[in-house]
């Protein structure tokens, strides 16, 4: 148990690493002995470009993976975040495309349009009682309609805006140190990260996150307006949508209207192979961020190995397979 | 004389039930006001309506003597309502400060917690109920009695005008029931006032200054607690039955036995228990919540794994490992969760008392005989007395004491020699309960082995030729059923701890 006391930065820190570590041992655990089993087994994987490729392609999906951990520690479920993510590349696209607006307006656009959808999700949820599978199935194909409808089915380009490639696929770091040319897609998953662990551990809405996964009927019996701060967390984690959103049309310079759909269980996978529990209740943001890496590096490492595509996708399913059942012998061996 | 809290003609209804008719209650400050009545006569309903859990149907209410209509929790507690209720209702995920100030957390700027300031609130609180408890500690880890503790100083975090206690003391030990009862000395001092709902005789006579009974979902009287003797507390509580409540136990020396148990063991839940049942025996477990009753019926039944001991079934060792084991070996279990585990809520009363026994009624080719279900269906809704408008009947429109004897029909179908009843009338009405006690007598006469765990000691005297106590997972003693035995022999029994043995094994 921890007992630290003292609320000095370093051991914050310290105390926020350690307040999950057993929980997320076995999952870093697997991603060293993954980077360390294909540095052994191709010379070409540990180097950085192939690093840094890793970690973009882990950018969107580590993104979507953060904004689903929220729902899934409330006990819910979200399978609308990957045509959500579309839909707020479609909207973006509309407002600095089709009507021109300056490149900060479609930044907001897009996040304050995931806010807005995830919003109208926790309402189904917490205010109609309509279990969250089904409330965001049904908002995972409505988003999909429109996202088609808006765009006329046709992707929408940035070309007119040229700063917005920049948003993923410029670097800072590496304007700053140009040994390390980590893309600004990669900054912006680990700020969101951060900025979401906090959320999560240190304020009132990440303590009922954790609250309503243990026991809704009790906090509800505690006098907590429950539907509010449901809808609340769903608008959050909508609004991390919306920077998903960002990433992928900026990667692509374009907002493409038929993506999206497959997303939302590729982030659920990495949710869950990052031990965050799905009945509720338990869970962290950088098990999450673990899970994200460990997919992609599976995904970069059998493609360094020559492996076919096909069968990157069974191992993926493997290990999902794996993890759980991992975390399910080390849970019932501990209690 | 001003009241506090004042109801009148409390009225509640619930599908097939008629909860409360026209109950009232008053609570004056500072005072200690006991409410009675058998499980079911319904305190809980009432006083879940006083903390704005439930809305009542019809009546008035007044705090103060201004008419109030709190509409949920939030609005009761904002009158100085506070309620610890009878089930633990803690986020088990979550720290004993972060459950205790839950929904009121220390806040900075930007809806930033002070996790700081939230354990000094809490670790306040501790100590002002001289409770030796780490704000830090993840409420799993605690035992039942110190989670019953934490949900007390959560109640009291809320400075309440009036408190609403449940059983509060069902989990505690001597020792924990002193500690609360200077905790409400205290707060009789402070002019607050109690309502203290409790199936202990011996603890309203300590505490209580007012009795009110209320029986079958009726107001029956209120009394001074220190005029009234406790024998007339108890027969206005049950009323007519008073004079039948004991069993008569069989001559059963010669019976063969159906089930023997030895030296079960499992963690610390279960430990080394051993009994027997004969033939046609009503063997009672009595004990506090926690002590293990349910944890040595699901491992008989092959529910739950065990370390060690050895079941006998008709003189031969059996291996059971899973309940189909247990269901081939002729043991049959009904848990005090029908609606989780004994019922498809949803389906038919004739599907329900046909799904453990399909294979009976069904072809070669796989095809189910409804008329054969029709026909064993329709034969046990007449011989159980089961009140349903037809076999086709969705078993969730059936009362609870209905639905119980769906479940019995079940088993009996099975035609198990052993069956353990699991809180058999938990939620079912006084008048179905003795359909149901005269059911399980029937059972037992025609020579099946009953083992009935029960929460309500009038329920396990009333039934048992042999009575087995349990406490923290051990068999304190078997005690013989009938008249000899009184309620104050099972109570010694059942909090009979081991604290040697407890340290020893926990070393």
């Amino acid at each position: 148990m921890t007992t630290t006391t003292a609320n000095t930065p370093q051991t914050m820190l310290s105390r926020i690493i350690a307040a999950g570590t057993h929980q997320r041992v076995l999952a870093f655990a697997s991603l060293v002995v993954l980077l360390i089993g294909f540095s052994i087994a191709s010379p070409n994987f540990m180097q950085t470009s192939n690093m840094i490729a890793i970690l973009q392609a882990t950018s969107v999906n580590g993104v979507l993976a953060v904004a689903v951990t929220l729902v899934i520690i409330t006990g819910g479920i979200d399978l609308s975040v990957g045509t959500m993510m579309t839909f707020c590349a479609v909207i973006t696209g509309v407002v600095l495309t089709y009507a021109g607006m300056p490149l900060l307006l479609g930044v907001f656009a897009a996040i304050a349009t995931g806010a807005l959808c995830g919003s109208m999700s926790g309402t189904f949820v917490a205010k109609m009682k309509i279990p969250p599978f089904i409330a965001t199935l049904g908002m995972m194909l409505i988003l999909k309609g429109l996202s088609l409808v808006i765009s006329g089915t046709r992707p929408i380009y940035f070309n007119d805006t040229p700063g917005f490639s920049l948003i993923s696929r410029g670097s800072i770091i590496g304007d700053i140190f140009p040994a390390m040319p980590i893309p600004n897609g990669v900054l912006i998953l680990f700020i969101v990260a951060g900025v979401t662990a906090y959320i999560l551990n240190r304020t009132v809405l990440g303590r009922y996150c954790f609250a309503l996964g243990s026991n809704e009927e009790s906090v509800r019996l505690s006098g907590v307006n429950t539907d509010r701060w449901k809808i609340a967390i769903y608008a959050l984690a909508g609004g991390i949508v919306g920077i998903a959103g960002l990433l992928i049309a900026s990667r692509l310079n374009s907002a493409q209207p038929a993506l999206g759909l497959g997303y939302e269980l590729e982030a659920i996978a990495a949710v869950v192979i990052g031990g965050t529990s799905l009945s509720g209740g338990r869970g962290s943001i950088l098990g999450s961020l673990i899970g994200a890496l460990i997919m992609a590096v599976l995904t970069n490492g059998l493609r360094v190995l020559s492996v076919a595509q096909e069968w990157q996708t069974v191992v993926t399913g493997a290990i999902i397979i794996l993890a759980v059942y991992a975390d399910m012998m080390r849970r019932k061996g501990a209690s | 004389m001003s009241y506090l809290v004042e109801m009148r003609g409390i009225e509640k209804r619930f599908p097939g039930v008629h909860a409360l008719k026209s109950v009232q209650f008053n609570l004056r400050p500072g005072e200690v006001h006991a409410l009675m009545g058998e499980n079911g006569a319904g305190k809980s309903t009432l006083m879940k309506i006083m903390s704005g859990i439930y809305a009542r149907d019809g009546g008035e209410m007044f705090v103060d003597g201004t008419p109030v209509a709190p509409d949920s929790p939030r609005a009761a507690q904002d009158l100085g309502i506070g309620i610890i209720h009878q089930e633990l209702s803690l986020m088990n995920d979550l720290t004993a400060a972060q459950n205790v100030l839950i929904g009121r957390e220390p806040r900075r700027s930007f809806g930033r917690l002070d996790e700081p300031e939230l354990n000094r609130r809490a670790a306040e609180i501790f100590a002002s109920l001289r409770l030796a408890m780490d704000p830090r500690t993840k409420v799993s880890t605690q035992t039942i009695a110190r989670q019953q503790l934490i949900e007390i100083a959560k109640a009291l975090s809320y400075n309440p005008r009036v408190l609403i206690m449940d059983e509060p003391t069902a989990a505690l030990n001597d020792a924990e029931i002193a500690e609360l009862f200077a905790v409400i000395a205290k707060l009789k001092a402070d002019g607050v006032g109690i309502v203290y709902i409790s199936h202990r005789m011996d603890e309203i006579k300590r505490i209580a200054d007012r009795v009110t009974i209320l029986r079958d979902g009726a107001y029956i009287d209120t009394l001074d607690a220190a005029d009234t003797p406790l024998s007339k507390i108890i027969q206005l509580m049950v009323g007519r039955e008073v004079t039948q409540s004991r069993a008569t136990v069989p001559d059963l020396s010669q019976a063969p036995v159906a089930l023997e148990v030895r030296g079960l063991s499992r963690g610390k839940d279960v430990r080394d228990v051993s009994f027997s049942v004969r033939k046609g025996e009503i063997l009672g477990f009595a004990g506090l919540m926690g002590a293990g009753r349910t944890e040595v019926a699901r491992i008989i039944f092959g529910a739950d794994p065990r370390d060690a001991g050895e079941i006998r079934v008709g003189g031969y060792a059996v291996d059971i490992l899973t309940p189909h084991a247990a269901v081939q070996a002729g043991i049959g279990y009904l848990s005090e969760d029908r609606k989780h585990f004994g019922l498809a809520v949803d389906m038919t009363v004739r599907a329900n008392i046909a799904m453990a026994n399909m294979a009976q009624f069904t072809s070669r080719t796989g095809v189910l005989d409804e008329g054969a279900m029709k026909r064993i269906a329709v034969d046990y809704i007449s011989r159980l007395g089961i009140r349903t408008p037809s076999d086709m009947q969705a078993v969730r429109l059936l009362s609870g004491g209905n639905q119980q004897k769906v479940v019995i029909a079940k088993w009996l179908l099975r035609d198990c020699d052993v069956l353990i009843f699991d809180e058999p009338t938990r939620g079912i009405d006084v008048g179905a309960k003795s359909e149901i006690y005269a059911l399980l007598e029937d059972l037992a006469a025609q020579g099946r082995a009953i083992i009935v765990i029960s929460s309500e000691l009038p329920e396990v005297m009333r039934l048992s030729h042999r009575i087995a106590v349990m406490c923290e997972g051990r068999l304190t003693g078997i005690l013989p059923g009938g008249a000899q035995t009184t309620q104050e022999q099972i109570m010694e029994l059942a909090t009979r701890r081991d604290s040697a043995l407890t340290v020893a094994e926990d070393a």
